[in-house]
C-alpha cells in the first residue's frame, strides 16, 4: 500500500511531462490524458481511503521512505511520504475537486489553442500540491510548496498576451516569495533547533525546544501561510489572479493551493501548541483577514474578484479556527473541505455564466441569467447557500463551529474573535445575495459590446454542468455528513488532537446568532439590490465602498511603503556608492598617480644626476654604518 | 712609509674621480673618471693587503682590473656609437630615456 503513495504524486507528474513534452501530436487528445491521469491519481486515493478505513484510528497513518536525498554527515534529508488522516483528506479534496476540474476545463477551454499546455500545467499543479501534502519532511513539503507557487504562476498568466495577466502572474509569484522565504528560514530553524526536519522528530519534540524558538519558528510559518493563502498582510495578489482562466481560479485559487497554509499550521499544530503568542498573532490574521476580505467582496462588480474576495474571507475563517489551537484545527480541516466544494462550485457557475456571456465579467452586465441557465442557476445557488451557512447546508456546520470554537477560546479574546466572525458571516450573507441576485434575478442589463455582438446567454455544455452537480451535491451534503456522529472530528481526531474549550455561550445560542446575522445579511442586500434595479454604472459609493473596490487600499499601501521605500532605499543606497565608495576608491587612486607622476620626474634622463643619488645614497649608507658601530 | 699616506692618495684620487663623473660632460672624461675611481679603489685594496699582511685585497684588485678591462670595453663601443648617431659625445644629450 505504501507504494501507492509515489504513484499518487507520480501520475499527475507523468500527464505533466507528456503533454509538455510531447509536441502538437497531442494537441488532439492531450486534454484527456490530462483528465485521465488526474482521475488515476483520485482512484488511487480513493483505494488508499478504503484501505485506510480498513484500521483502527491510530495505525492509520502510512509512511514510507523512497530514498535518501541528501546524504550529507549530520544532514539527513530524505524523500519519504506520509499519509495519515489529514493528508488523506487533502488528497481526496484535490485529486476529486481536481478531476472535476479537468473535466469543467475540458468544455471550457475547448477552443483554446493552447489547451494542451493548460492541461499540462493543470497536471504540474497537481502533482505539486499531492506532494505538498503527502511529503514526511519540511524540506519535500517545500519542494511542493514551491511547485504549487510556479504551476499558479504559470496557470494565471496563461493567456499571457493580456498584459495584466502577466502582471498579475509577476505579482502573485513575488508576494508569495515573501512567505517562502519565511517557510525557508522557519526550516532552516528547525533544523538548527532539532538537528532534523522529519515531521515525526519535529513535531514529537517540539515541546522540548524553548517558547522563544518555537515563536519565532511559528511566526514564520504563519508569513508562510499567509503569503500562500492570501493572507492580510500578503494578500494583495489573489484578487488580480483571477486574471488566469476560470478553473484555475476554481482549483487553485479556491478550493486547494491557497488552503496550503491551513494546511501547513495545523500539520505544524504542535509548534503553534507551544508557542502562544504566535497563535494570538494566527487568530489576529485569521479575523482580521476573514472581515478584510469580505469586504473587499461587497465592493466588487468583477464577479471573479468578487468571489476572490469571499475566498480570502473564509480562508481568513480557517486560519482563525487553527490558530485557536486544539480546539479549532479539525475545524478548520472541516471548513477547508467543504468550502473546496461551494467555492470550486461557484467559481465553475461563475465561469459557465461568463462562457455564456462572451467572456463579460461584470455583474452589472448580467441580471434575470436564470432563464438562460438553468442548470448554472441552481448549482450556483445551492453553492450560494452553502457559503452563506444556510441551516444544514455544508458551510452552516462547519462556519457554525469555526463561530462556537472562536467564542469558547474564553475571555475577551473569545467575545473579540467569536464577535469578528459573526460580523463575518454577516457580510458574507450580504456580499453573496448580492452576487447571486445582479447575476441571476432582476432585469438583463446585457448591451452589445463595441463591435455590436450582443451575448447570447446559453447553458453550457454537458463537460461543464457535470462537475458543476457533482460539487454542488458536496456543497449540499458534505457538511451534514461530516457531522453525523461527529463523523469528520472522529476521523481527525488522532492526527490533530482535539479540546473542547469552555464557550461562554451556548452552541444553540451561536447557531441561533448565526442565522440571525444571515438573515440580517440578506435582507440587506435583497433591499439593496433586489428591491429597485441594479444601475448598469456603478455609482460613486461611500469612502468605504470606493476604498473597497480599490482592495481597501492594499495596492496603495504597497506602493507607498513597499515601492516607493524601495525606490528611496535603493536612490539612497546608490549615493553613497557614488560619494562614499567610490570616492574612497578614486581617491586613493588620484593621489597614487599624482605621487609617482612627482616621483617619476627624479628620473630626468641626465647620468649625473643618476650618479649623484648613488653617491648619496653610498655616503648615507656609510655614515649610517659609523653611527651604528659608534652605537 | 707610512702606508696611511697612500689611504690619504687614495681617497684624493677617488674624490677627483667622483668630481669628474659628476662635473665633465665629455663622455670620454667622465669614462676616465670612473676609471679614476676604480684604480684610487684598487690602490686602497692594495693598501689595506699589505696593512693586514693577507693577500685578499691584492687578488681583488686584479679582480677590478679584470673587470675594468671589460667595462672599458663596452662602455668605449657604447659611446663610439652614441657619437655616432648623435654627432657629440656630451652626456648631458644622451639625456632621452625618461618620462
Amino acid at each position: 500500500m505504501e507504494n501507492l503513495i509515489g504513484l499518487l504524486v507520480v501520475a499527475p507528474l507523468l500527464g505533466a511531462a507528456l503533454l509538455l513534452c510531447g509536441g502538437r501530436r497531442l494537441d488532439k487528445s492531450g486534454h484527456w490524458i490530462g483528465t485521465l491521469l488526474a482521475a488515476a491519481s483520485f482512484v488511487i486515493g480513493v483505494v488508499l481511503f478504503a484501505d485506510m478505513l480498513g484500521r483502527d484510528g491510530e495505525q492509520r497513518a502510512l509512511h514510507t521512505t523512497v530514498f535518501s536525498w541528501v546524504p550529507v554527515g549530520g544532514f539527513q534529508a530524505d524523500v519519504g511520504f506520509q499519509l495519515d488522516q489529514l493528508s488523506m483528506t487533502f488528497v481526496l479534496l484535490i485529486t476529486g475537486v481536481g478531476t472535476l476540474i479537468h473535466l469543467y476545463s475540458v468544455g471550457y477551454m475547448e477552443h483554446d489553442e493552447k489547451k494542451r499546455r493548460f492541461f499540462g500545467y493543470l497536471n504540474l499543479f497537481l502533482a505539486a500540491m499531492l506532494l505538498l501534502v503527502v511529503a514526511d519532511n519540511y524540506l519535500l513539503l517545500y519542494v511542493g510548496w514551491e511547485g504549487v507557487g510556479l504551476a499558479s504562476y504559470l496557470l494565471i498568466g496563461f493567456w499571457q498576451h493580456k498584459p495584466s495577466a502577466a502582471t498579475a502572474a509577476k505579482k502573485a509569484f513575488i508576494v508569495n516569495r515573501v512567505g517562502d522565504v519565511g517557510l525557508s528560514i522557519a526550516i532552516m530553524l528547525m533544523f538548527t533547533t532539532f538537528g532534523t526536519f522529519a515531521f515525526g522528530p519535529v513535531l514529537e519534540s517540539a515541546g522540548d525546544a524553548g517558547e522563544g524558538k518555537l515563536t519565532a519558528v511559528a511566526l514564520l510559518l504563519l508569513l508562510a501561510a499567509c503569503g500562500k493563502s492570501a493572507q492580510v498582510p500578503l494578500q494583495s495578489w489573489l484578487g488580480d489572479a483571477m486574471e488566469g482562466p476560470t478553473p484555475v481560479s476554481a482549483l487553485i485559487h479556491a478550493a486547494t493551493m491557497v488552503t496550503a497554509g491551513v494546511y501547513l499550521i495545523t500539520r505544524s499544530g504542535s509548534i503553534f501548541n507551544g508557542a502562544p503568542d504566535a497563535q494570538l498573532a494566527v487568530v489576529t490574521v485569521g479575523a482580521v483577514t476573514l472581515l478584510f476580505g469580505a469586504i473587499v467582496g461587497c465592493a466588487k462588480d468583477d464577479i471573479k474578484k468578487a468571489l476572490a474576495g469571499s475566498t480570502m474571507s473564509q480562508i481568513g475563517y480557517m486560519i482563525l479556527a487553527a490558530g485557536l489551537g486544539p480546539i479549532g484545527y479539525v475545524f478548520a480541516i472541516m471548513h477547508l473541505v467543504t468550502h473546496g466544494f461551494f467555492k470550486a462550485g461557484l467559481f465553475l457557475g461563475a465561469g459557465s455564466v461568463m462562457h455564456g456571456m462572451n467572456d463579460e465579467v461584470d455583474m452589472r452586465r448580467y441580471g434575470g441569467l436564470r432563464k438562460y441557465m438553468p442548470v448554472t442557476f441552481v448549482t450556483f445557488g445551492l453553492g450560494y447557500l452553502a457559503i452563506i451557512g444556510f441551516p444544514g447546508l455544508s458551510g452552516f456546520f462547519s462556519k457554525d463551529k469555526i463561530i462556537e470554537a472562536a467564542f469558547a477560546k474564553g475571555g475577551t479574546e473569545g467575545w473579540i474573535l467569536g464577535g469578528a466572525a459573526l460580523l463575518g458571516a454577516a457580510i458574507t450573507a450580504y456580499y453573496m445575495t448580492r452576487v447571486m441576485i445582479m447575476t441571476f434575478f432582476g432585469e438583463k442589463r446585457w448591451q452589445p459590446d463595441a463591435e455590436g455582438n450582443a451575448p447570447h446567454p446559453h447553458e453550457s455544455p454537458r463537460t461543464m454542468t457535470i462537475p458543476m452537480v457533482v460539487l454542488a451535491f458536496g456543497s449540499v451534503f458534505a457538511g451534514g455528513l461530516f457531522s453525523v456522529n461527529d463523523a469528520f472530528l472522529k476521523w481527525l481526531e488522532p492526527v490533530t488532537g482535539h479540546s473542547h474549550g469552555n464557550s461562554p455561550v451556548s452552541a444553540l445560542t451561536v447557531t441561533a446568532a448565526t442565522v440571525v446575522v444571515l438573515v440580517v445579511g440578506v435582507a440587506l442586500a435583497w433591499f439593496q439590490y433586489g428591491r429597485r434595479p441594479v444601475p448598469a454604472t456603478a455609482p460613486r459609493g461611500s469612502l468605504l465602498t470606493r476604498a473597497a473596490r480599490r482592495d481597501l487600499l492594499q495596492d496603495d499601501f504597497n506602493h507607498v511603503v513597499l515601492v516607493r521605500g524601495g525606490e528611496h532605499l535603493t536612490r539612497s543606497l546608490v549615493y553613497v556608492d557614488h560619494s562614499l565608495v567610490d570616492g574612497v576608491v578614486n581617491g586613493t587612486a588620484a593621489s597614487v598617480g599624482g605621487l609617482s607622476g612627482r616621483i617619476a620626474k627624479l628620473q630626468n634622463g641626465y647620468a649625473r644626476s643618476y650618479a649623484v643619488s648613488m653617491f648619496g645614497g653610498a655616503a648615507v649608507l656609510i655614515v649610517a654604518t659609523l653611527l651604528m658601530r659608534a652605537v | 712609509m707610512n702606508p696611511v699616506n697612500y689611504l690619504y692618495l687614495a681617497a684624493l684620487l677617488f674624490t677627483i674621480g667622483a668630481a669628474g663623473v659628476l662635473i665633465r660632460r665629455n663622455a670620454i672624461v667622465v669614462f676616465m673618471c670612473v676609471e679614476l675611481m676604480l684604480n684610487a679603489c684598487n690602490l686602497a685594496f692594495v693598501t689595506f693587503s699589505r696593512m693586514h699582511g693577507n693577500l685578499d685585497g691584492q687578488i681583488i684588485a686584479f679582480f677590478t682590473m679584470v673587470v675594468a678591462a671589460a667595462e672599458v670595453v663596452v662602455g668605449l663601443a657604447i659611446i663610439m656609437t652614441i657619437f655616432r648617431s648623435r654627432h657629440s659625445a656630451s652626456v648631458d644629450d644622451a639625456s632621452l630615456l625618461k618620462l
